[in-house]
């Protein structure tokens, strides 16, 4: 590992502000400004810190926040989209599809009718395990799946 | 009581920073500060909680080797240690009086099913969560 400590604790800062503010937008240059990094460095070092491209990050934050809102609230889902930071419903249902697997609404459904012992556990420990785990870029996702159904 | 844990220790990047931002900024107590040559013994406590050590501890030599002290800070410093849990009173207040000391918050408080809570770091990148006791004795029942 070649980033120093001091580098990685700023990436960091950058990283937690996006999970403070997961509906506001992260263009590259605010975020690389928290990190006191040059614009130019900054995905590539975020990157190769957590793992993962920063707005990718940013999506499975948005998207493990929409799925609270939809088990524990009774928000409408454009609402829930709109609090989650997308500015278009089609985008998020797109997104939240291509994520999730599963479409919102049902998502809801499912949650609520499954029981959980989460009063036992912080809170916000619980939504960190179950942020969706998102390995490849969605568009990649998506593509995969095409091929799945072309194989069936 | 004779017997249970007695010190859990965090990994940080300058013992002396760790030893200001926990008793200055969190109140903490030094309980040991002792050293041996490069190695420093640090533990500090909870005012509250005198059964409790929590070790401020270095990565380093005599007890690391060079690149394993480089990728124990990198794990600190990337906030990927495990979850610390605070509890107070008055998670609004203790945010207050933490903010004016400029802890670094990550969290500001949120109420979720009925139990507020917030989130800062130490400096070295430890992410700790502050949670207020719930004050309704038959919700604190865990079963």
């Amino acid at each position: 590992m070649d980033q120093s400590p001091e580098l990685l604790r700023r990436l960091l800062r950058a990283k937690d502000r996006m999970d403070g503010a997961s509906h506001e937008e992260w263009p590259i240059h605010r975020l690389a400004q928290v990190s006191a990094v040059s614009p130019a460095h900054f995905a590539r070092s975020f990157k190769e810190a957590f793992g993962v491209p920063p707005h990718r990050y940013l999506l499975t934050r948005r998207i493990e926040r929409a799925v609270a809102l939809l088990r524990d609230t009774d928000l409408p889902i454009t609402e829930v989209a709109f609090q989650t930071g997308w500015k278009s419903l089609g985008t998020f249902g797109r997104i939240f599809r291509d994520v999730t697997g599963e479409n919102p609404g049902s998502l809801r459904t499912r949650e609520r009718a499954a029981p959980h012992g989460r009063n036992h556990v912080p809170e916000c420990i619980v939504r960190a395990a179950h942020r969706p785990d998102l390995k490849i870029a969605v568009s990649e996702k998506r593509r995969e799946k095409a091929v799945e159904r072309m194989d069936l | 009581m004779t017997q249970g844990v007695d010190v859990v220790g965090l990994y940080v990047r300058d013992q002396d920073e760790a030893l200001r931002f926990y008793v200055e900024k969190l109140g903490f107590r030094v309980h040991t500060d002792v050293r041996n040559g490069e190695y420093r013994w640090l533990t500090v406590q909870h005012p509250e909680q005198p059964s409790f050590q929590l070790g401020l501890f270095k990565p380093g030599p005599p007890v690391h080797d060079t690149a394993t002290a480089q990728t124990l800070q990198g794990v600190v410093a990337k906030g990927a240690m495990p979850p610390l849990v605070l509890v107070v009173d008055d998670c609004r207040a203790a945010y207050e009086r933490l903010s004016a000391r400029s802890v670094e918050f990550t969290q500001e408080p949120v109420e979720r099913y009925g139990a507020v809570d917030a989130g800062f770091r130490d400096p070295s990148g430890n992410g700790w969560k502050m949670i207020e006791a719930r004050a309704k004795p038959q919700s604190q029942r865990a079963q």
